[in-house]
């Protein structure tokens, strides 16, 4: 069965290191993606400073009131209330908080476990290649958002089932890519060189593999990112993800939803900041792409 | 080809039964499966009549048989909440998801191909850098966010649409169109990317020298050849738009196999779960080998390796 990789770096020589960074600097798309990116993580970090307001505090005698630039919008509230009185900017700033912490820890998980098995296979072949394989093809048949739906309804919809339900389901790619660029580097001469002088298997992979396959990861690593801050949104939104009262922006985009008519404003600012996100994300693995392949840039 | 063709379908059993035993042990996994479906308040005899009604004392290997060798002859068990029979349930389902997923890729085909195609013969130019923005914009929306402003924008504002359900074709353009425009960008930089490799090839330099038509050239022989990765991402796709039916049939209220399968998640009505499960996984098995074999017989050097 084949697997199509559309983050698929191309195939050939990296280039050397210091090019690498010299050329992120000078890549618009990376910088304003980085840029973005890290001001909301900063966001997420200072949130108790920045937020104006308590995200759970509610106040029934304030509910559903238009962000500033509407009318009966007020200074108070810059991007309004939520339906039980809720101040948007400070759940806003504070969601910012879930979906990175499930991009990051899911991108860790997924990045183990998809790096170790495509090594795994790419390195020795044969039969773990064979075995490998079929993992990989079995977790690409089973349908991402259901099986995470039902592990949420099983377990309980905490953030730590959430990360272990996407970590344990976004690690294909990782592996797909690994085991190609593993597979690349087992014939090279240097590696040759290291098997011929007697170094063990385990220090051929940690200092001659996994340095020479880091920079494929990173880009691998921006797009899951993405894909998980999307998948945890969606499980919000059908409220087998991330639990009430918490801020996360898809959980948001849910509870608005009984306004759609008259307020679509409460979906469309927490929906804007998903997209904004991801976006941020997907710039800068692009850059990140380009960076390391200026060749392959069509 | 028909080693190939064995060895490929050899394999696809073999992950269609891997499948099957994951889905079966993940449902069955969360501990007590009957506290599970009676909730918290069930006494010890409600539990108790659920376990004997589900055969939930015995070893899991035997239920797991028992369900795959009735599953094989199209026996999925009884739903836990409609108390009918599994297969009925989804045979009732499935025709409006596969609708909703096809009317879906020939949005996404009706925009990948012409975007593709034009951003490769002039790449840098204004049609490629749109495109680019589409591919962005469609990477980076939710799509269950995407389909709930067409619902504000066609239907509750214009009024051009309908707004929930699935009694007419209408029903699907909305849903169809926010399902679609997710897989978008994958296959547009594909054929993008496919399109400029072929436009550089020797053969269309050669026939360009002969003195065809550029639209001969472009359709003929450079498009055709690029079509070959775009089989199996679209199979993939396809497959990817089943299991992913579950967001956007629940904004658009349809009612298809992904709206079953959020209702009986969230009612625990684990057979039907299941059953879907493994009937998705199964539709995205028997589409990849089918695109494997247009491959196979598109391009005769992937037959021998």
């Amino acid at each position: 069965m084949s697997a199509l990789d559309p983050t698929a770096p191309p195939p050939g020589e990296g280039a050397p290191k210091s090019d690498v960074l010299r050329r992120l600097r000078g890549n618009p798309t990376f910088v304003v993606g980085a840029f973005i990116f890290l001001l909301i993580f900063l966001m997420a970090i200072f949130a108790p400073l920045l937020a104006p307001y308590d995200p759970y505090s509610q106040s029934m005698s304030n509910r559903v009131v238009p962000p500033v630039w509407m009318e009966r919008g007020s200074w108070d509230h810059v991007l309004g209330t939520d339906g039980l009185g809720r101040d948007y900017l400070s759940r806003i700033i504070y969601g910012a908080r879930i979906s990175l912490l499930i991009a990051i820890f899911t991108v860790i998980t997924s990045g183990l476990i998809g790096t170790t098995l495509g090594v795994l296979s790419g390195y020795f072949g044969g039969k773990v290649d064979l075995v490998i394989n079929f993992f990989i093809m079995t977790r690409l048949t089973l349908p991402v958002v259901m099986v995470a739906l039902a592990v949420v309804a099983l377990f309980g919809g905490s953030l730590t089932v959430v990360i272990l339900v996407l970590g344990f389901l976004l690690w294909d790619r990782f592996a797909v890519v690994t085991r190609a660029a593993t597979q690349q580097l087992r014939n090279q001469e240097y590696i040759q060189a290291s098997r011929s002088l007697g170094f063990t298997t385990r220090q051929i992979i940690f200092r001659d593999v996994l340095p020479n396959i880091l920079d494929r990861l990173a880009v691998i690593a921006t797009f899951e990112m993405a894909q998980a801050i999307l998948l945890e949104a969606a499980l919000s939104f059908l409220g087998l993800g991330v639990q009430p009262p918490t801020p996360s922006w898809g959980l948001m985009v849910a509870e608005g939803r009984q306004f759609l008519l008259f307020d679509p404003w409460l979906i469309m600012i927490p929906g804007a900041a998903i997209v904004v996100l991801v976006m941020a994300i997907n710039l800068a693995g692009d850059g990140l792409r380009d960076a390391m392949a200026p060749e392959n840039r069509n | 080809m028909l080693l190939y063709m064995a060895q490929r379908i050899g394999l696809a059993v073999c992950v269609c039964l891997a499948v099957s035993l994951l889905a079966f042990l993940l449902l069955n996994a969360s501990g007590d499966v009957a506290a599970a479906i009676a909730g918290e308040e069930a006494t010890p005899e409600q539990l108790a009549a659920i376990r004997a009604e589900l055969g939930l004392e015995r070893p899991w290997l035997v239920r797991y048989a028992e369900w795959i060798g009735a599953a094989l002859t199209g026996d999925f068990g009884n739903s836990l909440f409609f108390q009918r029979p599994v297969s009925e349930l989804i045979f009732y389902r499935l025709p409006t998801t596969l609708t909703l997923a096809s009317l879906a890729a020939v949005i996404m085909l009706s925009l990948a191909v012409p975007l593709g195609v034009l951003a490769a013969l002039w790449p840098g130019s204004f049609v490629d850098r749109a495109a680019l923005a589409i591919a962005v914009m469609g990477q980076a929306m939710p799509n269950f966010w995407f389909g709930l402003i067409l619902l504000v924008v066609f239907s509750l504002m214009l009024g051009w649409a309908p707004a929930s359900g699935s009694a007419t074709l209408g029903h699907f353009v909305l849903p169809a169109i926010a399902l679609g425009y997710y897989s978008t960008p994958p296959m547009m930089r594909l054929i993008r990317a496919g399109m400029i490799e072929a436009l550089a090839s020797d053969y269309v330099r050669t026939a360009r020298a002969k003195g065809i038509g550029t639209g001969k050239v472009i359709f003929k022989h450079a498009l055709r050849n690029a079509v070959i990765p775009v089989v199996s991402l679209l199979a993939v796709q396809f497959g990817n738009m089943l299991g992913g039916s579950v967001v956007i049939e629940t904004v658009f209220g349809i009612q298809g196999l992904g709206y079953l399968a959020w209702e009986s998640i969230s009612r625990m009505d684990l057979p039907v779960v299941q059953a879907i499960l493994l009937i998705v996984a199964v539709f995205y098995i028997a589409l990849v080998l089918l695109s494997d074999m247009a491959n196979a017989w598109l391009d005769p050097r992937i037959r021998i390796q």
